[in-house]
């Protein structure tokens, strides 16, 4: 199985660098041989279409995994800059800093004033090395605390956008109480009397991701993954190799289809033929028709009807039997 | 902890050789060197409470294994055995020093005390009775965290007990938490932090991640008392670090003046 997304994409890059090859050659090319050179992209498309219907129609836990956290995958301001208008970021908690890792901010999404949080992952090293990959530490859980209140006091529902692979684990994050600040993120979010809606678009991270995630409504993209621990820790813990990230990502079931069927989400929005990274516009089309359809579900309700909703949504989450007749 | 025999035993952290009578009535704590060893829920609860007045709830709730995790059911099994319990929390209602609280222990030898859905629900239910009964939440941590082996559940448990924990706090009802060794990531990062006083037992772990994850992660050197009661309470994360033989009175006093007004 491939450990990296690039192996088991390649196939498709070679591909897709063969058409591209092709092309290039017609316009250089007599009729009769261009005819002949289109005929043969047609059929490599055709190969390429076929590829990415099989491979990304039954993508396992492990390759999804893998597309969750593809380099190329669009990030929160991705979807920022493509669904949302009037957009003015916000920076600090007003406590310690400014959080590269957790973007925050005001805008409109089809009209309707937000709050808007998220992780933000970088694309290159050294902007990869900014967002500190993706793993905010307290001041970011604060600074989202901050926007969560702001939010509460002026009516304006919270959107929340979740891509990462933890909160930081690091000495900084231990010293200032990065496990208090997740806490109080959730504690926060089960407080304000809007509409708070989370959506996944790649990796929901353990406590990381729930810090932002205790929302009204759960939405998951299609190919990303929600977990309570990454493949490769449950690995390294539970037979002492890390490297067996494939076969605990089944094991952990952390695919979008089975958080649904565990009645944890609300719903999967579809991504583009391949994966979001294919045609991002498409997928944030997908995500915008699905949180203005969600948001507008729950603007009709008041305040408290927000609050009993979203605790009577996690209370009822677990599995277990009650064993009257206790016997052991 | 090591038995050299009946009588006496080799203390794990400073390797001295204990009578094991006054091990046990030090309540386990090495009369050398001071460290506060692991004690069983069961202990717990008889050192705390005032006597054979915890009343346990809940005592049939199991796990069901939801994901089909490989050796679960297995591991289930072990803890079962080694606790006499379901899993990792036992809770229940209890007085100490004359006032009632609603009470939860969790049991480290069960599954490193994780949080699975049974003991999310054991602690939601815990701090939903002190909000019904307007009496305190009292609960002892000892837990390496969200429980792997039930995914995705196991996350949300830290969602659902942080829900309790506000609605504790809109109602103005108190929840009092005593971090013992250990105390960690999925729990602590929970209803742990949102306690509105947190007691610590010396010596305990108490971090986010745990070293496995640290190292993955690439974190390097990190300060001699890393992630230990004394390293949060100097970073202000928790009210007191307080000696075993002391937990008693001080949280009949916390519980005491948080009372006053319910
Ligand atoms: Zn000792």
């Amino acid at each position: 199985m491939a450990k990296t997304w690039h192996e088991w994409e390649k196939p498709l890059l070679d591909l897709e660098e063969g058409i591209q090859k092709l092309r290039d050659l017609v316009p250089k090319a007599p009729p009769d041989k261009a005819a002949q050179l289109e005929k043969q992209i047609e059929e490599f498309e055709k190969k390429r279409d076929t590829f990415l219907r099989v491979k990304y129609g039954r993508l396992g836990p492990w390759e999804r995994t893998l597309v969750a956290r593809a380099d190329n995958r669009p990030y929160t301001l991705d979807y920022v800059r493509a669904i949302v208008t009037d957009w003015v970021e916000l920076h600090g908690d007003r406590r310690y800093g400014d959080d590269k890792a957790m973007i925050a901010g005001l805008g409109k999404i089809d009209g309707i004033s937000c709050v808007i949080v998220g992780q933000q992952k970088g694309r290159d090293l050294k902007q990869r090395q900014f967002r500190n990959f993706g793993m905010a530490k307290p001041e970011g859980y604060r600074k989202a605390i901050r926007m969560f209140e702001m939010a509460d006091r002026f009516g304006l529902p919270v959107i929340s956008f979740i891509d990462t692979p933890a909160a930081d684990p690091g000495v900084d994050s231990e010293s200032r109480g990065i496990s208090e600040a997740i806490a109080a993120g959730m504690s926060s979010l089960f407080g304000v009397g809007v509409p708070t809606i989370a959506v996944i678009i790649g990796e929901g991270g353990s406590g990381g991701a729930i810090g932002i995630g205790a929302c009204n409504r759960v939405l998951m993209l299609e190919n990303s993954i929600y977990s309570v621990i990454p493949p490769e820790g449950c690995a390294a813990i539970l037979w002492r190799e890390p490297t067996a990230g494939d076969k605990a990502a089944s094991a952990l079931k952390l695919t979008a289809q089975h958080a649904l069927d565990l009645g944890l989400i609300d719903e999967i929005i579809p991504e583009s033929f391949g994966g979001a990274h294919r045609n991002p516009a498409e997928t944030a089309k997908n995500v915008e028709e699905a949180v203005v359809r969600h948001l507008r579900e729950l603007m009709v309700y008041d305040r408290d009807t927000l609050r009993t909703d979203r605790y009577a949504k996690f209370r009822a989450m677990g599995v277990f039997t009650a064993d009257e007749a206790f016997t052991l | 902890m090591q038995v050299k025999s009946d009588a006496f035993l080799r203390c794990s952290k400073c390797r001295k050789v204990l009578f094991s009578k006054e091990f046990e009535r030090n309540l386990r704590v090495c009369g050398s060197c001071g460290h506060h060893h692991r004690i069983s829920a069961d202990e717990r609860i008889r050192i705390t409470f005032d006597e054979g007045t915890f009343q346990e709830l809940d005592r049939g709730l199991r796990s069901c294994d939801p994901l089909e995790f490989p050796d679960y059911r297995e591991k289930l099994e072990k803890g079962a055995k080694a606790t006499g319990r379901h899993d990792s929390v036992i809770r229940g209602t209890a007085m100490i020093e004359g006032r009632p609280v609603s009470a939860a222990v969790a049991d480290f030898a069960f599954m490193g005390g994780s949080m699975g859905s049974v003991a999310g629900e054991k602690i939601a239910r815990t701090i939903e009775l002190a909000i019904e009964r307007r009496i305190p939440a009292v609960i002892f941590t000892a837990t390496g965290g969200a429980r792997m082996q039930e995914g995705l559940l196991s996350l949300m448990q830290m969602a659902k007990t942080a829900a309790a924990c506000r609605k504790a706090s809109d109602e103005g009802v108190p929840f009092v938490c005593v971090f013992t060794d250990p105390t960690m990531a999925g729990v602590l990062a929970s209803y742990a932090s949102l306690a509105d006083v947190i007691l610590a037992e010396p010596g305990a772990l108490v971090g986010f991640a745990g070293a496995r994850v640290s190292a993955q992660a690439g974190v390097g050197r990190v300060p001699d008392n890393f992630q230990t009661s004394e390293y949060n309470f100097e970073h202000g994360m928790i009210d007191a670090v307080v000696q075993r033989k002391d937990l008693r009175s001080t949280l009949a006093r916390v519980v005491d003046h948080l009372s006053a007004n319910l």
